[in-house]
């Protein structure tokens, strides 16, 4: 399990305005190549000074790769990154003010206290 | 000595900007109510008549990142870009350029440490909407110098509430005692009840409007004996799920003192959150 590096993805893609629509139009593509390229640059270090063993696990990618923010959660990826990206991904697509958002709180309505765990 | 011209504690509502400049058919309908109050709340700040601001907010996963996460930070530069793609994106937030005080983040950073909180410092930093939003209801034309600082309520594991409670204490303290002719405005934001990226976001008023009618009431008097004994870490995750920014209020009311009223006090309940605006003017003698 690795909520850090899920964490990770969410935060250099939402930062990233090219990066933001290369998720939307190819997620499964686009979380492959930031696994092999980009999950262990640490971001304040060169890139060849990179980490050797931060991975994701199927469970991870898969929710990943198929936008699926309900499994995102589940697995304790940070609210603020998730719900900040997916509205840069989707909002576009609902013609009413906060649909997007309301429809994300719903998809989530099976949920009470506590919430998954998101310390990192 | 320098004398602090106003404490100001407040929610920071990043929808603000964009409802206050929309005109027309994208004007939302309470955006009048909602000026009419901030109007009314940045001339608390305008007549306390400050030359520096001390402005307490929390990076929201900007420029600090899960690979090197400060608890509390200051900022010392001698100027601030502001506000960030993501913020222009979602909220329409301007790009801003603020001016830095160094003297007094060296100041506080200095006397912050041998008071025993292990501060760090940041000499390039990039503030985001949590300095920018007061900025826009207090002092929109940004142009007096500000010393940023940053708490962490947002990357488990946090620090526990009563040490934003003592931190704001010895901001208080250290202000006072800051050998300047100036006049100190400290200005801190945060949230009442809040969920966000959760199954109770966005709703037709804040998730917990109970805590948020307790917390008012708290903020208000100063009661720091109630919100201490009735807020952690683990119950502030009831009211919502990104609620732990309450703490930065905790903080500004260490700020404000025991037991001190508030001498305005205004809120504003909208559609996913409860608005609140307070502020003190500290009397010569304190």
């Amino acid at each position: 399990m690795s909520k850090y590096l899920i964490d990770k993805f969410l935060f250099t893609i939402d930062r990233d305005p090219e990066l933001v629509e290369r998720y939307r139009a190819d997620p499964r593509g686009t979380v492959e190549w930031w696994e092999a390229e980009r999950s262990r640059v640490i971001l304040n270090c060169p890139a060849a000074e990179r980490s050797t063993w931060p991975s994701l696990t199927a469970d991870e990618r898969e929710a990943l790769a198929t936008h699926d923010y309900v499994r995102l959660f589940e697995l304790g990826a940070h609210n603020f990154l998730l719900l900040t990206l997916y509205i840069a991904l989707f909002e576009r697509d609902y013609s009413e003010p906060l649909a997007f958002q309301r429809e994300f709180a719903a998809k989530l309505s099976h949920w009470s206290l506590p919430y998954p765990d998101i310390a990192t | 000595m320098a004398k602090i011209a106003a404490v100001i504690a407040s929610t920071h509502h990043p929808f603000y900007y964009r409802a206050s400049t929309s005109t027309g058919a994208d004007r939302p309908p309470f955006a009048d109510e909602w000026v009419a109050k901030i109007e009314a709340f940045r001339e608390t700040l305008t007549r306390a008549n400050p030359d520096v601001l001390v402005m307490v907010g929390s990076d929201h996963f900007h420029q600090l990142w899960l690979d090197n996460m400060p608890q509390f930070l200051v900022g010392k530069a001698p100027y601030y870009d502001a506000n960030y793609y993501n913020e222009e994106r979602e909220f329409g937030l301007p790009r801003m350029f603020l001016p830095g005080d160094e003297e007094l983040s060296s100041y506080l950073l200095r006397q912050g440490l041998d008071e025993g909180f292990d501060l760090a410092f940041s000499n390039e930093l990039r503030v985001d909407h949590s300095i920018t939003c007061p900025l826009i209801t207090l002092r929109p034309s940004g142009d007096l110098p500000i010393v940023p600082v940053y708490t962490n309520i947002f990357a488990p594991p946090l620090p526990q509430p009563r040490r934003f409670v003592e931190l704001g204490k010895a901001i208080r303290r250290m202000v006072e005692a800051w050998p300047s002719d100036k006049r100190v405005a400290i200005i801190g934001t945060g949230h009442l009840s809040l969920e966000l990226g959760g199954p109770r976001q966005f709703g037709p008023h804040g998730p917990d409007p109970e805590f948020d009618r307790k917390a008012v009431s708290w903020i208000a008097a100063g009661d720091l004996d109630s919100v201490l004994a009735e807020v952690s870490l683990d119950s502030l995750w009831l009211p919502g799920n990104a609620t732990h920014g309450f703490m930065d209020f905790m903080l500004m009311m260490g700020v404000a003192g025991e037991n001190v009223k508030a001498d305005y006090t205004d809120s504003l309940d909208l559609f996913h959150t409860m608005e609140a605006y307070f502020t003190w003017y500290p009397t010569e003698a304190s």
